[in-house]
């Protein structure tokens, strides 16, 4: 677990927020596979809806290999930036757009770039888990029967395989035929994960994931997020600073669609550089 | 005792005298039925097409219109089902909620709602009539399509605008195109679908007006889609209309198996219903 010298009466730790659980996890174990390289970087983003500057001019870059968390009081932008990098907010009416995305050297927002590609680079994990209308197994298969894969034995050792990298594999394994609805919440959310997985994403985009859920079921996601990170780049938006603070390895502070930082975690959480992300380190707003 | 729980306790009285009301109409239709149709009723009338004289007392059935009926239905479901759901998925997945196109549409489909099935018949009639078509089962079921559309359109689109974006996006975000994402669509809105089929095959297989000239009516069991066929409604209204007792009898005894039939499918479809609705989220 990293150790933070800040001194703000925010700091947390994974430690201390769970303790009640009574197990930690330890960070330094998991080291990557650093062959894959996986590339998010955004240049001069300005998005519009309507007549609303909702982002300007963003600049960034996702590092792989790290959990990015987007931090900023409501309202900031934090969940179009997320929804703009899978395309999923072209649906939106009144959307304009100018700058580029670059994902692994391609644009996406140029025209000859298939958004079924992009998308499936892109694992997103939404705020209230949102299983597909059906079983358990096929919430798993439909992803990877849309990209080809039919082999139904194939399918079967997908969807083991998924499972049991959500830790979901135990608790269902008797019972992968039954609707996912059935699931807890905690369970769904897990499943959305592994069914995101399981086409293979370089990316996973997590939108305020866990504030649906229950303590123990967030645990488990921070977890697996932190177990995940050395084959994926997570990009987590958080409205809760003390996750941030948790499982953050690089944080993106926003503030009325502007990014004002950017930085390794222990920079932003120990030295901010910006006044503005002092402040709201410190609860000045929210 | 505090106003409110005498009002709690009026009001419950009352809904229940509302429901109880309703459930005196279908059992005093159902005794009416029953007490005039159940001593006209034996298995020649359900197994056997009329013979010569059947409308003034003859032997036979009226098995003719119960399969004219079934086909129609039959046929008009099908085609009013694959008109409607691409229509009801369009308008949800591909126009916007603010669409004029879909505007319009829902006011389209809700005035073709209220036009009675007479004019339809008489619409579909005069088509019939510029391309040189006799009545017959096809010109039946076209019309039955056109009286069923809006009903399929209606109750599915009723449950489709409340699919869950997320949903939506969830499919999109695996890689799903919107053409793609029909598979979650339909299973979402299934319990819609089942229940809009219920609907509709209730008026289809009621109506009498819209099939009385395109339909026709006919004493043998339609062989294809030109020949004319003959409906349970119209064979209720022709044997209604005889001055013989006996005859009328029939009717009731007619009227009797139409009901049946529409109580089978109904508990059918609730079955089918459940079933579907089982993996709805």
């Amino acid at each position: 677990m990293k150790e933070f010298q800040y001194k703000n009466p925010t700091r947390a730790t994974w430690a201390e927020d769970y303790s009640f659980l009574n197990n930690d996890l330890d960070n330094s174990k998991l080291e990557g596979d650093k062959n894959k390289k996986s590339n998010l970087k955004v240049t001069d983003l300005n998005l519009y809806i309507h007549q609303h500057h909702i982002l300007k001019n963003v600049s960034l870059e996702i590092p792989d290999n790290k959990i990015t968390c987007i931090i900023g009081p409501s309202g900031c932008g934090k969940s179009t930036l997320l929804k703009t990098f899978n395309r999923l907010i072209d649906d939106t009416e009144g959307i304009r757009y100018d700058g580029s995305i670059w994902v692994d050297d391609v644009d996406i927002f140029d025209k000859k770039t298939e958004i079924t590609d992009i998308r499936k680079k892109m694992g997103l994990l939404s705020q209230r888990p949102c299983p597909l209308p059906m079983s358990i197994y096929d919430n798993i298969t439909f992803g990877c029967k849309l990209h080809g894969i039919r082999n139904k034995k194939r399918l079967a050792e997908i969807v083991e395989e998924q499972l049991k990298a959500v830790g979901l594999w135990e608790e269902v394994k008797d019972r992968l035929h039954a609707p996912a609805s059935k699931l807890s919440i905690g369970q769904q959310q897990r499943l959305c994960l592994a069914r995101g997985l399981a086409v293979e994403p370089e990316f996973i985009l997590a939108d305020e994931a866990t504030s649906a859920l229950d303590p123990i079921s967030s645990k488990h996601i921070e977890e697996l997020f932190v177990e995940l990170k050395k084959d994926y780049a997570i990009i987590l938006v958080t409205h809760t600073l003390r996750q941030a603070l948790r499982i953050a390895d690089h944080v993106i502070f926003m503030y009325l669609g502007k990014v004002i930082e950017a930085g390794p975690a222990d920079e932003i959480f120990n030295n901010p550089k910006e006044e503005l992300t002092r402040k709201y380190l410190e609860g000045a707003f929210s | 005792m505090r106003l409110k729980f005498i009002e709690e306790r009026i009001a419950k009285i009352l809904m229940s005298l509302a429901s109880l009301l309703v459930i005196l109409f279908v059992v005093s239709i159902l005794y009416t039925i029953l007490k005039r149709g159940m001593p006209a009723l034996n298995w020649d009338m359900a197994t056997k097409i009329p013979e010569g004289g059947y409308y003034n007392g003859g032997g036979g059935g009226v098995l003719n219109a119960i399969m004219g009926s079934l086909f129609i239905v039959l046929g008009s479901t099908i085609l009013g089902l694959l008109i409607s759901i691409p229509v009801v998925f369009y308008m949800n997945v591909y126009l916007s909620k603010t669409s004029k196109l879909a505007y319009i549409s829902r006011l389209a489909f809700d005035v073709m709602f209220g036009i009675p099935s007479i004019v339809y018949g008489a619409f579909a009639f005069s088509i019939m009539i510029y391309l040189g078509m006799r009545t017959s089962l096809g010109g039946g079921i076209l019309v039955i399509t056109l009286l069923v559309i809006p009903i399929f359109i209606r109750s599915m689109d009723e449950v489709a605008q409340h699919l869950p974006k997320d949903l939506l996006d969830a499919s999109y975000s695996l890689g799903a195109t919107k053409l793609e994402t029909i598979k979650v669509v339909l299973l979402q809105i299934a319990p819609g679908i089942a229940t809009a089929t219920l609907l509709s095959v209730g008026r289809a297989i009621g109506d009498a007006a819209g099939v009385m000239f395109t339909a026709g009516f006919t004493d043998s069991i339609p062989t294809s889609l030109s020949a004319p066929a003959a409906t349970l409604p119209l064979s209720v209204f022709f044997q209604l209309s005889s001055p013989s007792a006996s005859v009328q009898d029939r009717a009731y005894a007619s009227a009797l198996i139409l009901t049946i039939i529409v109580l089978i499918i109904s508990v059918l479809g609730r079955l089918v219903t459940t079933y579907f609705s089982k993996n709805k989220i």
